[in-house]
């Protein structure tokens, strides 16, 4: 069910190609080398885009389980407490197993007056979309599902889907607490994404692509890019680049908060604010369906996360990895850090959410349309002059 | 043959979409029903290998109309003194009239309908073209007026909106 929207451009690729083409996507490519050479290519296509989705679908779940609990020990140690400590043996390790299993087995309940198709439709849309950003992420040199060229654009695109997801939850529980939840999220969504838009301008204009696969090769100085690689033990991350600084720093500050609006965390957890709104648009929710919510949540943060590392901090590059030959070791090594550059963005992500208080709606509203807004364009306006006096120094 | 299938599935979402949104009964859910539609158009955007145009249509549309379309919808009763007749009369002479320039237009020139089986293969071939976009606006003899002018009216319907929305306050009122 959740295979449509994440099918969506591998399958207009998959139509698209010709049978003596190449696929470019790893898991095809993989295939290719175990399967006959009499297996068609619209076939191979297929068993690719599935095993690309399988691969998603596990490295977001672990992630998200992996997230749940971290999320939980962070917040127990920052309340001077130890969160979850038995299940399992060790600090408590097996919770999320635990969780899940109990929201498995839970009942799947839809309120007696809910619009049940779209109270159905709205965690399956939500989800989808979510995995669908999982798209476009390098996370290895070479190891990107769709090389998209619009990279961080299509995410952007994709995850705004999410929010007709929410209001769709919302509206379609038919309870008021869900639709006041619904409508806080279409508004500080559709605000934020402004904010959020314009602070990727100045990396962009710096790699001169919207590509995070550009942009962490460039970062890796892999390819193209090899003659870069000597600043700071081979990484030319952007966030490391004095001349950059007057504007990659507020620019990332500002594409920080922005994130945390668009993935409705704490202080911007508007539309779920448990002390007004029960639990916002899911609080009608119930057990797989509810889970669903909550695997986007940690899925989305992962995203925006590595959208941040992408180009601010290197993608997969790390000192002493990128030097490395093209390899197995190499290629595992990269997902590690990307990985663990990735939680690091959700850790700090968690760390805000228990440090600082919510946000009235109307503060929210208002910080992002006088201050984060306009501040943003001009450093847009600072980036390309930038850009445009390095251009011309360089000739 | 794959080009004309991934067309026919994607125009037949956009225009299944398209018709609950019109003919259903619940104006939320025909809201929701141009979702499927605007992403089916998106994709066709993508099968004539225009990306940009493509990623922009989901993210403007679905991100920001389509969101302030079912924001607006929650928040306004529905208008029991609706002119209907009035209303038919004019989405008639609209679509009607874009019917008709199209229809006329159809079979000249670049718009010479091709066969579906000949559909060329745009989005294999297709280069980015993020980068033609952005130099056709801002080129010298290029787009760059028309480009300028759109954004001095879109800041004109800002300024516009701020005006409408902006808090009034009060003072003839006694002891403002």
């Amino acid at each position: 069910m959740n295979l449509f929207p994440i099918a969506l451009p591998a399958l207009t690729e998959a139509a698209a190609e010709p049978p003596s083409g190449d696929v470019g996507n790893p898991a095809t490519d993989f295939l290719q080398g175990l399967l006959p050479e009499a297996v068609p290519w619209w076939m191979l296509t297929l068993l690719g885009a599935g095993l690309a989705f399988a691969a998603v679908m596990l490295f977001v779940t672990v992630i998200a389980m992996f997230s749940v609990w971290l999320e939980r020990k962070v917040a127990g140690h920052i309340q001077v407490r130890l969160g979850p400590m038995r299940v399992g043996g060790w600090h408590g390790w097996a919770q999320s197993i635990a969780d899940g299993v109990k929201l498995l087995l839970k009942e799947d309940l839809a309120p007696e007056g809910s619009d049940k198709v779209l109270f159905k439709l709205a965690p399956m849309l939500v989800l989808a979309t979510a995995l669908a950003t999982f798209v476009a992420l390098p996370f290895a040199p070479g190891l990107v599902i769709a090389d998209v060229d619009l990279g961080v654009f299509f995410i952007l695109a994709v995850s705004s889907v999410t929010t007709i997801g929410v209001i769709m939850a919302g509206w379609g529980s038919n309870n008021k607490w869900s639709v006041y939840g619904a409508m806080r999220e279409a508004a500080q969504v559709a605000s934020y994404e402004i904010p959020l838009g314009l602070s990727l301008l100045p990396p962009i204009l710096y790699f001169g692509s919207f590509s995070l696969v550009d942009a962490s090769a460039q970062q890796a100085g892999i390819g193209a890019w090899a003659e870069t690689s000597g600043q700071w033990f081979g990484m030319a991350w952007y966030i490391l680049d004095p001349t950059r600084w007057l504007v990659s720093i507020p620019s990332f500050l500002i594409f920080f908060i922005a994130l945390l609006a668009e993935t409705k965390r704490a202080p911007f957890d508007l539309p779920e604010s448990e002390s007004e709104l029960v639990a916002g648009f899911h609080t009608e929710y119930s057990g797989m369906r509810f889970s669903f919510f909550f695997l986007e949540e940690y899925a989305a943060m992962f995203v925006m996360g590595i959208v941040g590392v992408c180009f601010w901090f290197g993608g997969y590059s790390f000192p002493g990895i990128t030097a490395l030959e093209p390899g197995p070791l190499l290629t595992f090594l990269s997902i590690l850090s990307f990985t663990v550059k990735g939680l690091l963005m959700v850790f700090v992500m968690m760390w805000v959410r228990w440090t600082l208080p919510r946000i009235r709606i109307d503060q929210v509203m208002s910080l992002g349309y006088k201050y984060l807004t306009p501040l943003a364009l001009a450093l847009v306006f600072v980036a390309s002059l930038i850009e445009y006096f390095a251009f011309v120094i360089a000739g | 043959m794959a080009s004309l299938l991934a067309f026919l599935l994607f125009a037949g979402l956009a225009v299944v979409c398209a018709l609950v949104a019109l003919f259903h009964r619940s104006v939320v859910h025909s809201a929701f029903a141009l979702l499927g539609t605007l992403l089916g158009v998106a994709d066709l955007f993508l099968q004539l290998g225009a990306d940009y145009l493509a990623m922009t249509q989901v993210l403007i549309y679905v991100g920001g109309i389509l969101v302030l379309i079912l924001f607006g919808l929650m928040l306004t009763p529905p208008d029991r003194r609706e002119l209907r007749p009035a209303r038919i009369f004019l989405g008639l002479a609209v679509t009607g009239a874009g019917a008709l320039l199209f229809l006329t237009r159809m079979d000249s020139g670049a718009w010479k309908a091709a066969p579906l089986q000949e559909l060329p293969d745009l989005a294999n071939q297709a280069s980015p073209t993020a980068e033609p976009i952005g130099l056709a606006f801002l080129e010298r003899d290029s787009w760059l007026l028309a480009f300028e002018f759109a954004s001095v009216i879109l800041l004109a319907a800002l300024v516009g909106a701020v005006f409408i929305a902006r808090r009034r306050f009060r003072v003839d009122d006694e002891g403002a």
